[in-house]
């Protein structure tokens, strides 16, 4: 419980109250913050000597389908020096989906960010090669969207001819 | 192949030779592993010490299609992959057999989903489907028992319309 | 032979083969080859494709492509209920496929606050302990194999088939078993494979001292991988990098440590730890690890107490069969719980668990209802090959089959 209200409190004084939101549900801490300030926060969280979060676990995203912000991206993040798991949040509102990348903090957001593009289609603005990680790039759709069917749609992913 | 072919009626000396040549073939069949998942671990482990699968004459599992005979799939197939096993089968001499292994190459098994193919059948002529998610090895030797005996029935002349059209250029 | 369609078209891959950002070696732009190690390779483990570019035998630049075993998992999660999920979850790491079933259902009950009973949770760690064993048995054979030791990959499945005879006995299959549920673990475990197990791990240390005479004092082995693939440990931790991987550069990390679950805090282990990062200490630190996972056997069978294997919870444990075919109330439980699911609190939760890959995390969304709204797997295998273009630069082509070979990448689970 102490090391959570010690990251509450040093979060709140480097990066100011209004900035930032706190949600502490079912044993996980998680910040949410704007899109426009996510990459200053990010800084703040792996260089501040106290917090020090060097390692980027995962990053994701969430697509509420009815929702005005359609999407949310989250990042996974750990402290060695305080063995402690972070979450935080920003979320997209109109079209296009843009988003900083966070890969210049972290060198692991590359590949995370680009299976982020491939199944959502979030644009990732500065990052260094931003390309299809599972789909072929001919692809048209971006599957994990919600409007996106389980079943797939015939012909966008052509097979062989069978022999005779 | 080639001499053998040409004989095409049934006579004492024709059908010998078919029994012969089909001996050797069902004998020494050498399976190309087209391992692609968690079938591919049952694969080997029915080629470890407790389920021999060189006393039945696979002594060599050839990664290269250019020397086997039998492609066992193994895993799931997505339409990306399709395209490689395809190329691969290609490959592969004439005569050649596929063996579907598991769930996932018969039918699509438990993905039904937007990127898996819904069964090899869909661009390989299948030989023998096997079932099990993953199949247990004596499975697997089942199902290459089935295809030696299904070598042990064919003649000469069952590959005869495979023969090249470029021998027939060159023989004007 | 057919020409491959357009849509697969490999036209972004080449351009960033071709950046020249860190050439240091002479006339490199003489006699240079583009190469591709396919995805289907006897050595790469599953169906990895590397395009290399190569000038004579020493790799300037490497670029891997994913995807061939892309079966979209996280879409189909999200279109079932948590209790059908489970089966899936075994194919993620097809080496060590409980583990895989434990991590699994420890994530879902936190999120809806399900407690396992005590005996339940012992046996999951027993089962999960003989896992690591059997994904570490593939690991060592098939990379000794890669190397030319092929006799260990015959030595290991060997071993490897004990383990399975176990769970055999005791979940009903051997491989995929799909055998712990939410509130517990499916069967109980009988006399006979208590014995079954305590005879294997009395023959085990031989076995491994068999194994290790084999190729540790063998010249062309330890050649072969000394100072090959060092991974420095600022790049580690920058590279999200976990489990064995990770130790073998230096840093003491370990989710059964840090954030114990299941009762890892009641039995006493070591993390070993090397310090050079090259692959001849992955693969000795692979060793250490299944020693280890013996001493922690060795404990859970002299602690494993009495009692019962699924909790009790009407709402959202599925009742013993028995009661289901005689009695009103537990059908009705039953009914509702297979058909509408288990109902969550609204929120997100995110666990990890020590695989014997590195740390497989299960990000979990609901909204109440029985199916999640997203599920993320968050695989180690992914993580881990990011660093692999990084680490063939440089490098010979034989060198790439055994950098391969120790970051142990399984594409069931990287590819999702």
């Amino acid at each position: 419980m102490e090391v959570k209200e010690l990251i509450i409190k040093k979060v709140k004084e480097g990066f100011g109250e209004t900035n930032v939101e706190v949600v502490d549900a079912l044993g996980d801490l998680s910040f949410t913050v704007s899109k426009d300030k996510l990459v200053e926060f990010a800084k703040f969280l792996k260089t501040n000597s106290d917090l020090e979060f060097i390692m980027c676990k995962d990053v994701t995203a969430i697509d509420w389908a009815t929702r005005k912000k359609r999407f949310t991206t989250v990042y996974h993040l750990y402290s060695f020096k305080l063995n402690f798991n972070l979450r935080v949040k920003a979320n997209l509102d109109e079209e296009p989906y843009q988003v900083d990348s966070v890969s210049s903090i972290w060198e692991s957001a590359n590949w995370y960010e680009r299976e982020t593009f491939d199944m959502y289609g979030i644009d990732f603005k500065n990052h260094p090669d931003l390309r299809r990680m599972y789909m072929p790039e001919g692809f048209q759709y971006y599957p994990l969207r919600k409007d996106f069917p389980v079943l797939g749609i015939p012909g966008s992913l052509p097979l062989p001819q069978k022999p005779e | 192949m080639g001499l053998e072919a040409k004989l095409t009626q049934d006579g004492f000396v024709t059908t010998t030779i078919d029994a012969v040549v089909a001996w050797a073939r069902k004998s020494s069949v050498w399976p190309m592993p087209m391992g692609i998942s968690c079938c591919a671990i049952e694969m080997i482990a029915a080629a470890d010490p407790k389920y021999d699968i060189s006393r039945f004459g696979s002594e060599v599992m050839r990664f290269t299609p250019r020397q086997c005979d039998l492609m066992i799939v193994a895993g799931t197939v997505t339409y990306k992959m399709a395209q490689v096993v395809k190329r691969i089968y290609d490959q592969m001499p004439d005569p050649k057999w596929v063996i579907a292994m598991g769930a996932c190459t018969s039918s699509g098994g438990m993905y039904r989903s937007y990127s898996v193919v819904q069964g090899i059948d869909q661009f390989l002529p299948v030989d023998v489907y096997t079932a099990g998610c993953p199949p247990r090895p004596e499975n697997l030797l089942n199902a290459l028992i089935t295809i030696q005996e299904k070598i042990g029935k064919t003649r000469a002349r069952d590959f005869q319309d495979i023969i090249q059209p470029k021998t027939e250029i060159a023989n004007n | 032979m057919e020409k491959i369609h357009n849509v697969y078209s490999d036209e972004k891959i080449y351009k960033k083969l071709l950046e020249d950002k860190n050439i240091t070696i002479e006339d490199a732009l003489d006699n240079e080859m583009v190469i591709n190690m396919g995805p289907q390779h006897p050595a790469t483990h599953g169906v990895l494709r590397i395009v290399l570019r190569l000038d004579g035998e020493t790799v300037v630049k490497a670029v891997p492509e994913l995807g061939y075993l892309h079966r979209g998992y996280e879409k189909m999660a999200e279109d079932m209920s948590f209790i059908e999920f489970i089966p899936h979850t075994d194919r993620l790491d097809y080496t060590a496929t409980l583990c895989n079933n434990v991590a699994y259902v420890l994530a879902v009950e936190k999120l809806a606050g399900i407690e396992a009973p005590k005996r339940a949770q012992w046996i999951r760690m027993i089962v999960a302990e003989l896992s690591r064993i059997a994904a570490h048995m593939v690991a060592i054979g098939t990379f000794a194999m890669d190397v030319g030791a092929v006799t260990m990959v015959m030595w290991t499945f060997r071993e490897r088939e004990r383990i399975q005879e176990i769970f055999d006995r005791l979940a009903g299959a051997r491989f995929t078993t799909s055998y712990t549920r939410l509130g517990g673990v499916a069967a109980d475990l009988d006399d006979v494979t208590l014995k079954l197990i305590r005879d294997f791990l009395d023959s085990f240390d031989k076995e491994l001292n068999d194994m290790d005479s084999l190729v540790l004092h063998n010249r062309i082995f330890i050649d072969r991988l000394e100072g090959v693939g060092i991974l420095s440990k600022a790049d580690a931790i920058a590279y999200g990098i976990t489990g064995p991987n990770l130790r073998a550069s230096g840093v003491e990390y370990d989710v059964r440590r840090a954030n114990p679950y299941l009762f890892y805090n009641e039995v006493d282990f070591k993390i070993p730890t090397y310090s050079e990062g090259d692959s001849l200490a992955r693969y000795f630190l692979r060793g250490d690890e299944v020693r280890e996972s013996v001493k922690i056997l060795y404990q859970c069978l002299d602690k494993i107490p009495q009692g019962e294997v699924m909790a009790n919870d009407p709402k959202k444990v599925l009742p013993p069969k028995t009661e289901i075919y005689s009695r009103m109330e537990e059908l009705i439980h039953d009914f509702m719980i297979i058909n509408y699911g288990i109902n969550p609190p609204v929120g997100d939760s995110f666990f990890s668990a020590e695989n014997p890959k590195g740390e497989l995390g299960f990000y979990i969304v609901s909204n109440g209802e029985g199916q999640p709204w997203k599920m993320k797997i968050r695989s180690p295998s992914f993580c881990n090959l990011q660093v692999l273009s990084k680490l063939c630069e440089g490098a010979m082509i034989s060198d790439v089959i055994a950098i391969i070979g120790s970051l142990d990448p399984v594409m069931g689970e990287a590819d999702k």
